[in-house]
């Protein structure tokens, strides 16, 4: 079986990734992809994170911009250690 | 990919020259009350479909406009070929009537007062049923793939419709916009966190200042005056946010992907209005909403619309054909008879955006051709107007 990704990433500048298989197991070594240049690196989820949800690429604390496709997605309102899930727990828009 | 501007499709050639894939006899209602008598017609002449909606009466001003222009522009769709029109009283009927008339084909307007609706459903289906010979008889031709006009909106989106399906339509713009396709994206609120690189994304600085301007409008006189503590359950909405997308500036970023890489926008129009500054794309002001925005954009002469779909949103249109396009693996094993075009290859890197966009391309040539959708097949007829205001 060829080497399928788990974690896709949209863009080099991004600080967060997306999980892309389902039942991701937390200790998973993850290949994870770059899709804006097709690189790859591998990273440990540190949790289970449902299929769509986001990975921390990088340590993230409160006050931290969230980057996805290059751009401002919003900011961290907890943290997230690399490999943790990012999401409506600790992501919040900077807009409404 | 083959030859795309020498590709051709086999559609009905309207009396107006748009090229229509659906030959619909519509009865159509001006107002909720005549929603029975249209069934009733409906039942009686096969071959005829009734689209029931919830207005029509007591509206007035922009909201009465938009309500015209939403009616008169689905009777107006090439997907449509010959309309019966039934309203309560005969002066609106006949402004509904009028409208669709412009387009030189066969429309005839019946009112139920100092009838009934029995004489009214006895008079409606004998002209329903000739209407139905006669569309019957009509012809597809061959015509140019790029003489369709296409429009795209997606909806339960999640991480997934960023990376796979809405660049996927994206393609498909990149590739057909030059060929001379019309194409429409909209949902101005849904835009909202990418506004700024929305505006750069025209073609023209008027077309941006237009698109900025109809967006602030709908922050100004829907969002910031009717919100509570912010829009964050709604949009993104609880679908989107069990699918993994957290923000609105993150749903805006997938939302804008629907444009491609290359595609600029040459002018940006209210809800239900049709083009009129020659092929491109367009972006149309409307609801994020699925069944009120492709109702909108259908009424705005798009014959065939994509829909990249990530948690599997279900949505149909009575005259207008919906495309679906997902590439979660979950949508595809737990809901696949609702999905037209699988790229869940995307996420695996086992097919390409490039790829994704052919297939989607093979398509909409094959429903233009006569292939019904998902939504077609499992009978999805959602239309939703778009009411600006209470009624006087």
């Amino acid at each position: 079986m060829r080497n399928i990704p788990q974690l896709l990433v949209h863009h080099p500048d991004d600080n967060v990734g997306v999980v892309v298989v389902e039942g991701l197991k937390a200790g998973t070594e993850m290949l994870c992809v770059i899709t804006h240049d097709n690189s790859d690196f591998r990273l440990t989820a540190k949790a289970d994170i449902p299929i769509g949800h986001k990975v921390a690429l990088k340590d993230l604390k409160a006050g931290d911009t969230v980057v996805k496709y290059g751009e401002d997605i919003g900011k961290m309102v907890g943290n997230a250690g690399t490999g943790e899930h990012v999401h409506t727990h600790n992501l919040k828009t900077k807009r409404w | 990919m083959a030859d795309l501007a020498n590709t051709s499709v086999n559609a009905w050639r309207r009396e107006n020259g748009r090229v229509g894939v659906r030959n619909h006899v519509l009865i159509l209602p001006v107002d909720d009350i005549s929603n029975a008598a249209c069934e009733a017609v409906a039942n009686n002449v096969k071959g005829t479909m009734a689209i029931p909606h919830a207005y029509g009466r007591l509206q007035f001003g922009e909201d009465l406009e938009l309500h015209f222009r939403t009616i008169i522009g689905t009777g107006a769709n090439p997907n449509v070929a010959a309309v019966v029109v039934i309203g309560i009283e005969p002066e609106w009927t006949k402004v509904i009537v009028d409208g669709i008339a412009k387009t030189g084909k066969p429309v005839e307007g019946f009112s139920i007062e100092q009838k009934g609706d029995f004489e009214t459903i006895r008079q409606a289906s004998w002209k329903a049923k000739e209407f139905v010979h006669w569309a019957t008889e009509l012809q597809k031709e061959p015509v140019p793939l790029t003489d369709l006009w296409v429009s795209t909106k997606c909806g339960e989106s999640d991480t997934t419709t960023g990376l796979s399906s809405c660049p996927t339509v994206g393609n498909m713009y990149d590739k057909l916009l030059p060929h001379g396709l019309y194409g429409c994206f909209g949902e101005t609120s849904e835009i909202t966190g990418a506004e700024h690189i929305c505006a750069k994304r025209a073609a023209t600085p008027e077309a941006g200042e237009k698109f900025m301007k109809l967006f602030q409008a709908y922050q100004d006189e829907v969002i910031e005056p009717f919100k509570t503590t912010d829009l964050s359950d709604s949009q993104p909405t609880k679908g989107n946010i069990l699918g993994g997308l957290s923000t609105i500036e993150e749903k805006a970023m997938g939302n804008l992907e629907k444009i491609g890489r290359t595609s600029t926008y040459i002018d940006a129009i209210g809800p239900a209005e049709t083009p009129e500054k020659g092929p491109g794309l367009y972006f149309m002001d409307s609801s994020s909403a699925a069944a009120e925005c492709v109702t909108l954009m259908a009424a705005g002469g798009f014959v065939i619309h994509t829909f990249p779909t990530g948690q599997g949103n279900v949505i149909g249109n009575p005259i207008v054909p919906v495309i679906k396009i997902s590439g979660n693996p979950r949508t595809l094993r737990t809901m696949s008879e609702h999905i037209d075009v699988d790229v869940t290859g995307v996420l695996t890197r086992e097919m390409t955006i490039d790829e994704a966009g052919d297939a989607l391309i093979d398509m909409i040539i094959r429903t233009a051709n006569g292939r019904h959708t998902a939504a077609e097949a499992l009978g999805h007829r959602e239309f939703s107007m778009t009411k600006l205001y209470r009624s006087a």
